[in-house]
């Protein structure tokens, strides 16, 4: 039986979904407004359906990513949960290495579809079982994408200064 | 106009070729089997921006809409990440072009957050009034361009009249009608003009009559209520998880607002409500939305009658650029001014989801700082994109019609959904 990170262990939403998925946390760090749960890439879905029907968070607020480019994992993808009910706020993350896949949470909540779409699009994560994953933001045939730490401002394919 | 039919049937008659197998979509094939794309957009006058949206069309009557974005993607995001932390905050001007001081002190809650600042009483209250003088300019151009939209063309020049008044205001207070820029991390960009007290007050007490008087114009107009009663609808649960906030949610009946769920600034020192309707459609939405600039108006007054005095700035002289006077006559000054001009200042490694009740719902901004000058990452919880997810739902089944009044009720900015 894993235990809870040390930080998280009174908070209550942290204690319920241990109860509930015993090695979904991985970890919790204290971010300026509230404890961020970071949570195993392969519970996601599990965690987000547990959130929703059982803790009350009706809403998906987004989903994002950052680039930790050069360290490793190389990703992590961000989820921001919003409970009307007990007018709570809940931000999840996910560490991912670069290549690796995630499922969508799209059957949790249809409005993942967007912001799912969004991250992949600028960052190039992958969400299996996505029903439409495609380009939102960049045109279809972009090459790259442009939220990577890598990827300069100005873009690469064309250089301004030998025109 | 005879003309005009004849063109698009036959291209109704070109596409039926392209689109002859729809296959994979759930609702039964129309019985007259004439299915017609039709794109709206992306430029288009009721999309207000470059908006595509795809409509699958049975005569008259919507099949599906898919609204498509990205026409305006400017890369904002990226752009910060090589910005200094005092630099971005002309970029949140331009992501929502009509509520930019609400982005702006959306952007400033975030670094203020991450650098444990205190801000001055008097800043604090500034920025609600402000920001609800934005809130006001922002509905009455919703209010305006709704109404054009449907064919009430006299709204729209009062409207904009007012509207006016109140980006003269902003102007004497930062040089600029829209681009603002004028909260920024550590308090106000530069010290409230004199006589603000009194142009405000006068621009106030004018709009308060006024309100009243657009809402009689719209609803003493029959054509007005048939349009948008019953229209635009979408089950409540259903516009939560699509992720829908604002007054669309505050006319579908659940009472939220961040103002009063999670408050920020001085909001806690202020008195007003959270107007909510049960209508669930454009005439709700509508109501909500006049109602919201009733009590706008009512914020401002109380800023106006309780505003204290003090400092606008806070006492950071590592964050914010010295008076130019004491830039040129002490060397402390000089110093500071030279290094945050250059270098910029460092914010604690950390993150923050700073949240504020923007004109059309919750504006966040997720701010990831490495500890460096500059910020890791920024990202913008736009309502504009989370409202837009809606549109597909919402215009299933209805008139093409209707599907200018929904899209002017949702009142998004296509700035705000591209970034």
């Amino acid at each position: 039986m894993s235990v809870l990170p040390e930080i998280a262990g009174d908070n209550a939403i942290a204690v319920a979904i241990h109860e509930h998925l015993p090695t979904a946390i991985v970890d919790a760090v204290k971010a300026v407004d509230g404890l961020v749960f970071y949570i195993d890439p392969g519970q996601i879905v599990p965690v987000c359906q547990f959130l929703k029907d059982g803790a009350g968070f009706e809403q998906l607020m987004g989903i994002t990513g950052v680039d930790w480019w050069p360290r490793a994992p190389r990703f992590e993808v961000i989820y921001l949960l919003r409970s009307y009910k007990h007018n709570q706020r809940l931000r999840l993350a996910v560490r991912l290495p670069e290549g690796q896949e995630i499922d969508s949470v799209c059957p949790v909540w249809r409005g993942a579809n967007w912001y799912e779409r969004e991250t992949f699009d600028l960052f190039g994560v992958v969400f299996r079982n996505h029903p439409n994953l495609e380009r939102i933001m960049m045109p279809a045939d972009w090459e790259g994408h442009p939220l990577r730490k890598d990827y300069p401002v100005h873009g690469h394919k064309y250089s301004y200064r030998d025109e | 106009m005879k003309e005009g039919y004849t063109r698009v049937a036959s291209l109704d008659a070109d596409h039926e070729l392209a689109v002859a197998d729809p296959s994979g979509l759930e609702y039964p094939k129309p019985s007259t089997a004439r299915r017609m794309t039709l794109n709206m957009g992306p430029q288009h006058p009721s999309t207000h921006g470059v908006l595509r949206v795809v409509l699958e069309l049975d005569g008259e009557t919507i099949l599906e809409a898919r609204p498509e974005i990205g026409f305006l993607h400017t890369g904002i995001e990226k752009e910060c990440e090589a910005k200094k932390y005092q630099q971005v905050v002309p970029l949140t001007d331009r992501v929502d072009y009509l509520s930019n001081l609400n982005n702006n002190q959306c952007y400033a809650l975030a670094v203020e957050a991450l650098l444990d600042l205190e801000i001055p009483a008097f800043a604090q209250w500034q920025r609600v009034m402000l920001c609800e003088l934005q809130r006001l300019s922002s509905h009455l151009v919703w209010l305006g361009t709704h109404a054009l939209d449907m064919g009430a063309m006299s709204v729209y020049f009062y409207c904009f009249r007012e509207r006016e008044e109140i980006l003269k205001i902003f102007e004497t207070y930062s040089g600029q009608r829209m681009m603002t820029s004028y909260i920024r991390p550590g308090g106000l960009a530069l010290e409230p003009p004199r006589g603000w007290h009194r142009a405000i007050s006068a621009v106030i007490e004018r709009l308060a009559r006024g309100i009243d008087e657009y809402q009689n114009l719209l609803m003493q107009n029959p054509i007005w209520c048939n349009r948008t009663q019953g229209v635009g609808g979408l089950d409540l649960d259903l516009m939560i998880e699509l992720g829908v906030t604002g007054p669309m949610l505050r006319a579908a009946g659940l009472k939220t607002d961040a103002r009063k769920d999670s408050p920020y600034g001085a909001y806690p020192h202020f008195d007003f409500e959270i107007p909510t309707r049960t209508g669930n459609d454009v005439f709700a939405r509508f109501e909500v939305r006049m109602d919201e600039m009733r009590q706008s108006v009512r914020i401002v007054r109380q800023a106006l009658e309780g505003m204290p005095s003090g400092a606008w700035q806070a006492d950071a002289p590592h964050i914010l650029l010295p008076d130019r006077e004491k830039m040129k006559t002490q060397m402390e000054s000089l110093i500071y001014h030279f290094k945050i001009v250059t270098e910029g200042y460092r914010v604690p490694a950390g993150s923050v989801y700073a949240v504020v009740e923007s004109p059309r719902g919750e504006l966040g901004y997720y701010v990831v700082s490495d500890g460096t000058a500059h910020p890791h990452r920024v990202f913008m919880r736009t309502p504009s994109f989370g409202n837009l997810q809606s549109l597909g739902a919402m215009l299933e089944g209805v008139l093409i019609a209707d599907s200018i009044a929904t899209m002017g009720s949702m009142d998004f900015i296509l700035g705000d959904v591209d970034r």
